[in-house]
């Protein structure tokens, strides 16, 4: 095993793209990322989506998406862990260049939603549960999310204004990114009056279906050096699985997947979470951004809400979290997200993160979940010091 | 889902026929052959007894493509009295009476389906346990 450095990122504006087709979106991100890293050419490319096929009518990205980068010809498939599929991506990325499998690995997570009607959207997300025991009981994702939220506030005596600081503290962060969907602050009034989508979950809960792409690329961490100006060194790379059904968990208010994903990254990188500077967690919802921030072991069970409510969440907090507006408001194209927060955590380090810098940055964790924590995949990203 | 698909469910979705483990005991639903608490094998088939409590629940506003009919309804998570939780509709109650520990039993309603829905589904929800005043 060698080590893995990024040297590259590329993302395109999260939003309703109208104009922009699934493959323009990936390809419009991979250029990106191979110009900021300044190569033309890679040994391999890993698209991850969730939807393609369900929402656009497009199976097959991995060929597609290389041949319209401008990548035709090297090796390429896409791979899909439900919302976890961009860092599930990422994770085979690195693989494959610690493997010594690979040198130059482009990384891409693209989603396109809007092509699709809101009932049928709600059913391909749907797809993420357990088909046959929560979906074809008519459970939204949204609803299994609304199951674990009202739960939450059962066993620990919280009520639904608490969760507001996550959404405010993304909004807040998401004014400042040109990347994000939603560039203006909410206020915890207007997340009280919301319009409810699945009781207790609203509106501002709730992170937005939208488009987008993301890529990262990635090199030897010996190579990375003299091919960019700034890599950024991948110092643990984890995944953690759990049932798919929250019915069927241990503890549904326990993340089992994310305590096993990011207790691995945590030993491989050799750091705790109290070395970590900023944390880009799965906000699909506000009750995950709580139960993250828990199983991640900044909170003990039921006191992740505490952290938020107690503002050591925000930008200069003890643990950063959505810090470019995570995915409450630069938004969440499903199989995008997970390379959107690494990207996001590479400005972070790269001190590239305009009003939203968090002083001297040199440790960034990114965990990404697919389903309501069923595969979470965790990494962590260090610095490199000249 | 397919008319097979949900054919193939028929004992589950009609009766709630899970397995027991014959190692430890312990009773699984949905049925999967391999004990999730000991490992054990575990094919002999378990019949539910259909009570449990509510363990959460939550009104959808927005349902998914084929439950438009239904909207809004209540989806629950439901400890059963033999231990397992199954993700399921409440019926027959109103969604400002849901509370969670409301004692809940099985009945068999329409799921999904009729018109352009495909293929009417018929499996397990919950109502309020008989007896118990909502």
């Amino acid at each position: 095993m060698r080590d893995v450095a990024i040297i590259g990122v590329g993302q395109t504006k999260v939003g309703e793209h109208w104009d922009i087709s699934l493959r323009h979106l990936a390809l419009e991100a991979v250029q990106a990322g191979l110009a900021d890293a300044g190569v033309r050419q890679a040994d391999a490319l890993y698209v991850g989506n969730m939807l393609s096929g369900e929402l656009t009518g497009q199976e097959h990205l991995g060929a597609l998406v290389a041949d319209f980068a401008g990548l035709r010809g090297i090796e390429a498939f896409r791979i899909e862990a439900a919302c976890g599929s961009g860092a599930a991506a990422l994770r085979m990325g690195y693989v494959a260049v610690a493997g010594e499998l690979a040198d130059i690995v482009v990384v891409v997570g693209v989603e396109k939603m809007t092509d699709a009607l809101g009932p049928d959207t709600t059913a391909a997300l749907a797809l993420a549960t357990d088909g046959d025991y929560e979906a074809a009981q008519g459970a939204s994702f949204v609803a299994i999310n609304a199951l674990l939220m009202r739960r939450y506030m059962h066993e620990h005596g919280y009520v639904h204004q608490d969760f507001a600081p996550f959404a405010v503290n993304a909004h807040r962060n998401g004014a400042n990114n040109p990347y994000a969907m939603f560039r203006f602050p909410v206020t915890v009034e207007r997340f009280v009056r919301a319009r409810m989508i699945c009781d207790p979950i609203n509106l501002l809960d709730s992170s937005p279906i939208c488009d987008g792409a993301a890529a990262v690329v990635l090199a030897p961490a010996d190579a990375g050096r003299a091919l960019s100006a700034a890599p950024i060194r991948i110092v643990g790379s984890a995944v953690g699985t759990d049932t798919v059904a929250v019915h069927d968990r241990r503890d549904p208010l326990v993340l089992d997947g994310a305590i096993l994903s990011t207790r691995r990254a945590y030993e491989q990188a050799g750091v705790g979470p109290e070395d970590i500077d900023l944390f880009e967690l799965h906000d699909a919802f506000s009750i995950m951004a709580a139960l993250s921030l828990e199983a991640a072991g900044f909170a003990d069970r039921g006191q992740g809400l505490r952290l938020a409510l107690e503002g050591k969440i925000g930008i200069e907090g003890r643990v950063p979290v959505a810090t470019m507006g995570g995915l409450k408001a630069r938004g969440h194209p499903v199989g995008g997200t997970g390379v959107y927060q690494v990207v996001e955590v590479v400005q972070q380090l790269r001190g590239l993160a305009g009003a939203n810098q968090v002083e001297n940055a040199r440790l960034g964790m990114a965990q990404n979940i697919g389903g309501s924590g069923a595969t979470v995949v965790t990494h962590i990203l260090e610095r490199v010091d000249e | 889902m397919s008319i097979p698909g949900n054919w193939r469910l028929q004992t589950q979705r009609y009766r709630l026929v899970g397995e027991v483990c014959e190692k430890c005991g312990a009773r699984i639903f949905p049925p999967r052959d391999v004990c999730p608490e000991c490992e054990g094998p575990a094919q002999t088939p378990f019949v539910f007894s259909g009570r449990g409590e509510v363990y959460s629940y939550s009104t959808v506003y927005h349902p998914p493509r084929g439950f438009e009919e239904f909207a809004p309804y209540t989806v629950a998570l439901v400890q059963l009295e033999e231990g397992p939780m199954v993700t399921a509709q409440l019926t027959d109650v109103d969604a400002d009476h849901v509370r969670v520990g409301m004692p809940v039993e099985m009945v068999t309603r329409k799921v999904q389906g009729g018109g352009d829905a495909g293929a009417i589904v018929y499996g397990y929800k919950f109502r309020p346990a008989v007896g118990h005043a909502v």
